[in-house]
């Protein structure tokens, strides 16, 4: 197998180097406090814990305290935007986009806004809190929206740079970050491109099996210390990871089919509308190939330690090593 | 501030019935659409296109307009023969209403028209956008001059999201923001009272710290006073509570509920038979046209 020189040295390591999502999309959002005035930022009282406090103490004066009011942050943005104003609105994902949906699609996409939408706390891996905070639904709701780009990083570096680029972008999108801190997959020279797809991993060309897997957000690092094992098991497992759920870029995962026997696509999410859903969309109609989808299967979460519920819900390095091993049972 | 002459007040008087006709022309040519809002709204309109609002309908973009937000976007039928007729786009164009292919489409949208500020429909969401225009605007120049105006109808006061607005705008002391409700009584399934009442509305708004003002929503000179005082508040956000009739124009629709969310040929069947409801609109409202001052 070859691992991509975008790789993160220590992430096939016992020991790979964490930290949340979110922490980058704070240094990000700091950033570009600095670089681009136009930038403002608005969040409903989760501004420690979604890192926009780090803007907010530098620029008070660009930063919106809108209290626990997600539909209003959403169509002030709007407006902000309106007055070329580029807007970060920051809550956990369960409430935005998961509260103000319609306001999102209304004054937002249809409207044409470059409001950028940062879904913390995404995901089954938010833990203890249960079910009514775990948001397994965000991309499906997102990714639906005509004119809304969805983006996922796989780590804190990527979330960074994701952070800027999204700014840069002349549309509406929606980040989603996670909460815990999760093994850094990417190093600083791994370029980060809206609508571009990376292979990560590429299989042990010896084998005969070839597993292709699919995965984005920071289950990307369970995705790729999973194919290691399988390639040393006998399954020459590669790994695409798809940091834009929405534009997919299709011409990489058309190729990543033709080269696989099957896919495995690897989402903290519902199985019903996320990556694996706009995988299979494409895939339907390009090159038709079979999918084992790997993600929240039609549940509803519940409270746990976030390994545990990984786990438990089919989404940790063990859980793909099975899907896998199972595939070619 | 400025001052409204007699004048004037003519002129706007003579100017809002014809947007009046042009508005059950274009809801007659559309066969849908909505008829007592975007009748009672017109003497407001009115004056904030023809009198109130910096404008230039030849440079719909031109950066240092005052915005004007419509969040109950279904009176947009006023909307349209208002900018139609201050010069935005040709009046014939109105009779293309909700139809395909049309930049008139059923609920505003944006990217169609322009000089359009914003997307609306779904009620409840325009006075935060233009909280947002006004949060944006003072950050870029905290002596602004440009002012907000926010255009809301009484029932969509009843969406959550309004409060939530209230909140933050009150907080902010947008005082470039100025908001006016159109109080005509009325919602689709009848009396906002029986609906979900409102009342006490002006002590609601005052308790969310903003400047509130009552006027006769179809008297200019009133209306103009209380823009103009709205205008030169300090610290506060302004409300205005317009008290409109339903259908104001054409008297055998007024105060009718069920002529919320109809078009003339399918409202409530009175003394008018459905099938003359569009003719004796227009008739009245041509009627009222001769009986205008002339100056």
């Amino acid at each position: 197998m070859t691992p991509s020189n975008y790789l993160h040295p220590d992430l096939l390591t016992e020991k790979p180097l964490m930290r949340p999502t979110r922490d980058g999309f704070g240094e990000g959002l700091h950033d570009l406090g600095e670089q681009n005035p136009q930038v403002v930022a608005l969040c409903a009282d989760l501004t420690e814990s979604t890192r926009m406090q780090a803007f907010a103490e530098a620029y008070p004066h660009r930063f919106v305290q809108v209290g626990v009011a997600e539909q209003n942050m959403a169509t002030v943005a709007s407006g902000m935007a309106a007055m070329g104003k580029i807007p970060f609105i920051a809550s956990y994902a369960m409430f935005s986009p998961g509260r103000n949906w319609e306001q999102i699609r209304t004054t937002i996409a249809y409207n044409d806004r470059p409001v950028k939408i940062i879904g913390a706390h995404a995901g089954i891996s938010v833990g203890p809190d249960g079910a009514t905070h775990q948001a397994i639904e965000d991309i499906a709701l997102m990714r639906v929206m005509p004119n809304m780009v969805v983006v996922a990083p796989c780590d804190a570096i990527e979330a960074r740079k994701a952070t800027l680029a999204i700014a840069a972008y002349k549309g509406p999108v929606y980040m989603r970050l996670g909460r815990e801190k999760t093994p850094l997959v990417t190093n600083d020279d791994t370029p980060f491109v809206i609508g571009k797809a990376m292979t990560l991993l590429t299989r042990d060309t010896a084998h005969t099996k070839k597993l292709g897997i699919i995965a984005t957000g920071t289950v990307v690092a369970n995705a790729v210390r999973a194919a290691r094992t399988l390639n040393v098991a006998g399954i020459g497992a590669s790994v695409l990871h798809v940091a834009t759920i929405k534009p997919l870029d299709e011409d990489a995962v058309r190729a990543f089919a033709e080269e696989h026997d099957a896919l495995i696509t690897v989402e903290e999410h519902q199985i019903a509308g996320g990556l694996g859903s706009a995988v299979a969309e494409y895939l339907a109609a390009a090159r038709p190939t079979r999918i084992v989808f790997l993600g929240v299967h039609d549940t509803f979460g519940q409270s746990g330690e976030p390994d545990e519920l990984l786990e438990h819900y089919g989404m940790s390095e063990k859980a793909i090593i099975a899907a896998a091993q199972k595939l070619f049972a | 501030m400025g001052y409204l002459s007699n004048h004037e007040e003519h002129a706007l008087m003579r100017t809002a019935n014809e947007i009046r006709q042009s508005i059950i022309e274009s809801l007659i040519a559309a066969g849908s659409g909505h008829t007592a809002g975007p009748l009672d709204m017109a003497d407001v309109f009115t004056l904030l296109f023809f009198k109130v609002a910096k404008l230039d309908p030849q440079n719909p973009f031109w950066a240092e307009r005052d915005r004007i937000v419509l969040s109950n976007g279904h009176i947009c039928p006023l909307l349209y023969a208002t900018m139609a007729h201050r010069g935005f786009f040709p009046k014939e164009e109105l009779l293309t209403l909700r139809k395909f292919g049309t930049r008139l489409q059923g609920h505003p949208h944006r990217g169609a028209l322009p000089g359009l500020e914003t997307t609306s429909g779904p009620l409840g969401s325009g006075l935060s956008q233009a909280i947002g225009m006004a949060i944006a605007d003072r950050m870029d120049n905290p002596f602004t001059s440009k002012f907000i105006y926010a255009l809301l109808s009484d029932g969509e006061l009843q969406e959550g999201n309004t409060w939530e607005a209230l909140m933050l705008a009150g907080k902010e002391k947008l005082h470039n923001l100025i908001a006016i409700v159109d109080r005509n009584g009325i919602q689709i399934d009848g009396f906002t009272k029986d609906v979900m009442p409102l009342e006490p509305l002006a002590e609601k708004f005052a308790a969310f710290n903003w400047d509130v003002q009552e006027v006769d929503g179809h008297n200019f000179h009133a209306l103009y006073d209380a823009i103009t005082k709205a205008q030169s508040v300090f610290g506060q956000p302004s409300i205005i509570i317009a008290h409109t009739i339903p259908s104001r124009g054409v008297d055998v629709f007024e105060r009718d509920f069920r002529w919320h969310g109809n078009p003339p040929g399918k409202g409530p069947e009175t003394s008018v038979p459905k099938d003359k409801q569009g003719e004796v609109a227009l008739r009245k409202l041509r009627t009222l046209n001769d009986m205008l001052p002339l100056d």
